[in-house]
Parts: C-alpha cells; structure tokens; sequence
C-alpha cells in the first residue's frame, strides 16, 4: 500500500494515527517477503521528518530494540536479512545476465559450498539440463575453479549420497530417438524389485546405474511402465530417500519437481537457502519451461505461479521475475 | 612420435582410384591398399574416402569391409575410422566380448586428453544410440563398474599445476587403502576417476617416494585379484603410457595364439602418436626390434599392413 504524500489531512489525531499504522504497515511489507519495495520505502520512509521516523522505530520491535542507553536500535540479525533481501533484485540481474555455463558452473560451486542441505541443486543442474548444457558447465567449471566438478563432488560429499552425485554430474546422456532396443519394462521391473526388498536403495549399484547412465527418454518410459506394474508413482516410492526422489523429480517430471520447489521457496518463513530458489528457478528456467512450470503450478496448487509472485515478492525484484516468465508471450 | 610414414604432398582422387582399382573385379590387390592407406595419416584417408564417395558414390569403409578378411580386415577397418570413431568401435567391440575387455576401457579413458575422450563419447553416441558410460554400466559390476564407469565419465581439469599437500594427502589415503586388508575401494577409485591426471602423477611419485616401492607392485603383492589388475592397468597407464604399450605388445607376441586383436589396436591406435618411442622401448627391453618381432609373429597381408604402419620402407 502506497501514501502518497499530501493527501493525508493534517491534524486529525485520530486519522493520523491510522495513516500511521497503514505506513507503518506498508514500510513492514516493503521489506517482507521476497525483495524490498523500493517505491514505498522511498515514499515513505523517504519523508525526511525525524520524528516519522521515530514514531516508526518505536513502532516497530521487530526491526529496533530499545538499547539500555535510551535509543532505539536496529536489530543486528534483521539488518543481515534486509541486506540480503536488498541483494535479491541484483543476484537475479547479475545470473540472468551470465552465460548459461557459468552460471550452472557458479550454482553447483555454492551448493557445494553450503553443504548437504543444497545438494539438491547439484542434482537440478545435473538432471534438468540438456548434455551438451551440462558438458558446457563442466568446462566453465574448469575454468573458475581449476578443477573439476566430478573432483570437487568426490571430496567434498562424504556416504552413499557421494556415488550418486558424482555420476550425475559426470552423466554424458544420449539424447537422440529411441534405440530399437527398449528395456525400460526390464529395468522398471530391476528398481520395483530393489524398493520391495526393502535394502537400501542409494547402495544399490542396478539403481544406481538406470538412473545415472540411462537416457531421459528411456528414463520416462520407465517412470511410465513403473506406474503400471507397480500402481504408484516411482518418486513417491523413493520417499525414503529423498536424494533418489529429487532424482527421479529432475529426469522424469521436471515441471512437478520444479513447482514444488516453488511453492516451498514462496512460503512466508522459508529459510534463507530455500528462499533463493526462486531466484534461481525462475532465471535458469526462463528461456526454457517456465511457462509449462507455471500451469504445473497452477494445477498441483490452484493458483498461478505468478499471482503467488505477485503477492509474495516485492518491487524490482517482483517486476523482474515477472518480466522474465512473461518473456515468451 | 607416428611411426607412421605419410607424404607431405598427395591427391585423395588418385588414391581413390587406386583403390577402387584395386578392388575392381575378382580379387583383391592388397598389395595396393597398403600401399595406399597405410602410408596416409587420418586427415588424408579421411579426404580419400570423400573422394571416394563422390567419385564411386559408395562408402570405402563398406567396400572394403566386403572385399577383405581375417585380421587383414579387422586391422585395415580399424585404421581407416576417424581416430574417435575408432575408439568408440574398439570400446564397444571390447565390452561385447562374453570377458569384457577392460584394458581397451582403461585405455580410451586414461590415454586420450579430457577433450579428446568427450569427442570419443560424442562419437559412440552416434554410431551406437546409447552412452559409452550406458554400456559400460550394463556390461559390468561390482567395483570394477564403479572404476571403469568413473574413468570414461571423468572430464579432468587439464592444468598442470598440483597441490603437493593434497598429493602428500591422497597418497597417504592410498597407502592406507592398500594396506587393509578390506581394501576399500572407494577412496582409490575417487581419486583415480576424478583427479587431474597431473595431479595423480605427482600422487603416484609422492608414494613412491614415501614407500619406497612403486604403487602397482604394492597392489600386486597385497591384493592379487581382478580389480586389482584394472588397478593397476590405470595407474600405468596414467603414469607412462608408452611403457604400458609396449608390455601389452610383449605379451601379445609372446602369448601362443590367433588372436591378433592387441597387436592391431596398439599399431592402429598408436601409428599416428607414438608408436615410434614404443618401439624404441620394445627395442630397449627385448633388444630386438618390435618390427621383426611383429614379422615372425603375424604373416601375409595383415603383416605387411602393420610393418607398413610400423614405418617400414617400401
């Protein structure tokens, strides 16, 4: 909500304290949420009278805390978050502007970087990809980093979760037409056969090999005849593993996987590394499914991906995301 | 350096009318084609079978695949594929085997650069409609899948600059996996299938250096079995690829038999790269010299076809 200057009466005491609360209200929003508004923040806030700005300090214990020595100050932790919603709008302009390959390159570095809890994003880059995309962030990789992704992924992850990310960075798949020889029943039939043996299915090497080496093409029609002899979906039987579901999500239902990952990134107390997956999501698949993600959205939560945007992001950051998935139109 | 002897100056059409006369008619003049393409580097047999193409509008390949036999014709077949397409053939050949040829994996992987080996992946995707690492996975299991799986998905860095603290590092990782008794394998096969092959140089000479023997002589006595010998097949190869070569020769020679198949691949795959030092190698350690070795071994027109490749004059 935006007050535009002059148009509040002056010296209604019972109006102002309203206004108050409105701006108040507003200035609370423009900096929740994804980004910051910047429109109202300067209307606002931007209004020079100290005495606004005092009356907002002390209406406001989230973002100041009254020190002991009499002042109200702001709260070191909520400036960390304002820093970083403030940087929202920059880090999507500087990788939507980066080449593809470093881009990936970068993305798969951070991940590995924050830990286990963002594995999941070498598994996207790795799985949702085309070959020759993820053979240009290998090489990019190269070049940034003085290694390689695959030495990298082999050091830094440790336990059964190592096997399968190194092979997936490492994939080179045929993408062409189907091959005359067509197993995907045999091999559903191996995978259904691991998950009723109840064995830990990262350790098994037969999965471990449909998923890492097979082709995206054979890999849907396994997911396909997997959901006929079985009567589940396979990703919802891997639950117990959430490395293999992320997996199987990427290669056979990418707009599902990529949707939800959305939603989770759009809810209000999302943590900071969900957070940045819409950033992430909406930027790397803009020049290719977004508008497929957007009606898989809108079928598994009933709402358009972006109206979720609209309310949930703010400012330049919420203009540009919903710039870039309108691109195609 | 190529053993191989190819002018400087040549016409593809007058090559692919030689040949074309040489497989006119009944009979074959094998003479002529070794003549022909066992004196042309890649580049040029690669313009003959243009020029052959458009001359005759028949594939070479396919004409001489129907002309010639025996290993005259596996080893003529071999020469004449793009580099990359040869190896994706021979790779392919090998897992088919009901004993999957590992070395041949090992070797692909392990001797061609990063860039290289990606275009023999590109090429074997091409011709066969499935990934090189598809197959590989399908025609094996255990560790040594794990091994031969990494080594041909590997995209190393290429620079030559190592970290001597990791290399002091992996090199302890190593020793202490070869010690075991269990002998994990995954530690060795992680390093193996994702360090920079100059990094892995400077892991090989820092346990050399720390243990006093080389590491495949401590795998050997340690841990004599199958996955062992991909071990080590690796790690020579890594480490001197000229030498492997010229063992590989050796045994082929020495061992009884009709199966000529190492003997091409390491002619065919090496005529253009450095078969010469191989023979000077062979020389160095049978003192006799690979070219008469290869001659008593092998007869008719698949031994002129090597001698040729082998740089022999006419």
């Amino acid at each position: 909500m935006i007050i535009k200057p002059g148009t509040r009466k002056r010296g209604d005491d019972r109006d102002e304290a309203m206004a108050q609360s409105d701006e108040l209200e507003a200035l609370t929003k423009a900096f929740s949420g994804h980004g910051v508004d910047e429109t109202t923040l300067i209307a606002v806030l931007g209004k020079s009278h100290p005495e606004k700005r005092k009356a907002f300090r002390k209406g406001n214990p989230q973002f100041f805390k009254e020190d002991e020595r009499s002042f109200e100050r702001w709260d070191d932790h909520r400036i960390k978050l304002l820093k970083r919603e403030f940087s929202r709008f920059k880090n999507a302009v500087v990788l939507w502007a980066m080449h593809p390959w470093e881009r990936d390159a970068r993305l798969m570095k951070e991940a590995l970087k924050d830990g286990p809890d963002s594995y999941n994003v070498l598994i996207e880059v790795a799985c949702t990809r085309s070959s020759e995309e993820l053979l240009g962030a290998r090489r990019a990789y190269h070049s940034l980093f003085e290694h390689s992704i695959e030495e990298d992924v082999a050091s830094h992850v440790h336990g059964p979760e190592r096997r399968l990310l190194v092979a997936l960075v490492s994939a080179y798949r045929y993408e062409g037409t189907k091959p005359k020889e067509d197993n995907a029943k045999a091999e559903a039939k191996t995978i259904l056969n691991v998950i009723k043996s109840g064995e830990k299915k990262t350790d098994n090497e037969e999965v471990i090999r449909i998923l890492t080496t097979r082709s995206k093409l054979l890999l849907k029609a396994v997911y396909k005849d997997y959901q006929e002899i079985s009567g589940s979906n396979l990703d919802e039987d891997l639950k117990s593993d959430s490395r293999l579901q992320e997996t199987v999500q990427c290669l056979c239902t990418p707009e599902r996987y990529f949707s939800q990952v959305l939603d989770l990134a759009l809810e209000i107390d999302a943590d900071k590394s969900t957070k940045k997956a819409l950033t992430r999501v909406i930027v790397t698949r803009a020049d290719v499914d977004v508008k497929e993600i957007d009606e898989e959205f809108n079928k598994m939560y009933g709402v358009r991906l972006t109206k979720k945007i609209e309310d949930t992001a703010n400012g330049n950051y919420k203009d540009f995301l919903l710039r870039l998935i309108a691109k195609g139109d | 350096m190529a053993s191989l002897a190819a002018p400087g100056h040549f016409s593809p059409t007058e090559d692919a009318e030689a040949l074309q006369k040489a497989c006119k008619g009944w009979g074959t003049n094998e003479k002529l084609i070794i003549k022909v393409l066992g004196h042309r580097n890649a580049a040029q047999r690669k313009q003959i079978r243009q020029a052959y193409e458009q001359l005759y509008e028949e594939d070479l390949v396919k004409r001489l695949e129907s002309e010639l036999s025996g290993d005259f014709e596996k080893a003529v077949y071999r020469w004449i594929l793009d580099p990359v397409d040869r190896d994706a053939v021979l790779a392919n050949v090998a897992l088919k085997k009901s004993n999957p040829d590992f070395p041949v994996i090992i070797e692909i992987s392990c001797v061609h650069s990063p860039d290289e080996l990606l275009e023999v992946r590109k090429a074997y995707k091409l011709r066969y409609k499935r990934s090189l690492e598809e197959d590989v996975a399908a025609h094996t299991t255990g560790d040594i899948r794990k091994l031969l799986v990494g080594l041909v998905s590997a995209y190393r860095f290429e620079g030559e600059e190592i970290n001597a603290r990791l290399a002091n590092s992996e090199a302890d990782v190593l020793h202490n996996a070869i010690k075991d008794k269990a002998f994990n394998h995954d530690e060795v096969i992680r390093i193996l299938t994702t360090r920079s092959k100059a990094q892995l140089r400077a892991t090989f000479n820092r346990y050399r250096d720390d243990q006093g023997t080389s590491i495949t002589k401590n795998i050997l006595v340690e841990h004599p079995d199958d996955f062992s010998v991909a071990l080590r097949t690796t790690i020579r190869c890594f480490n001197d690829q000229q030498k492997y070569f010229e063992k590989v020769l050796r045994n082929a020679i020495k061992r009884a038999g009709t199966d000529e198949d190492d003997i091409t691949r390491v002619i065919v795959t090496r005529a253009e790269k450095d078969l010469k030092e191989i023979k000077e190698g062979y020389y160095k350690r049978n003192s006799a010299s690979l070219d008469q070795a290869v001659a008593k071994d092998t007869s008719g027109d698949y031994k002129a076809f090597l001698l040729a490749l082998l740089g022999k004059e006419e």
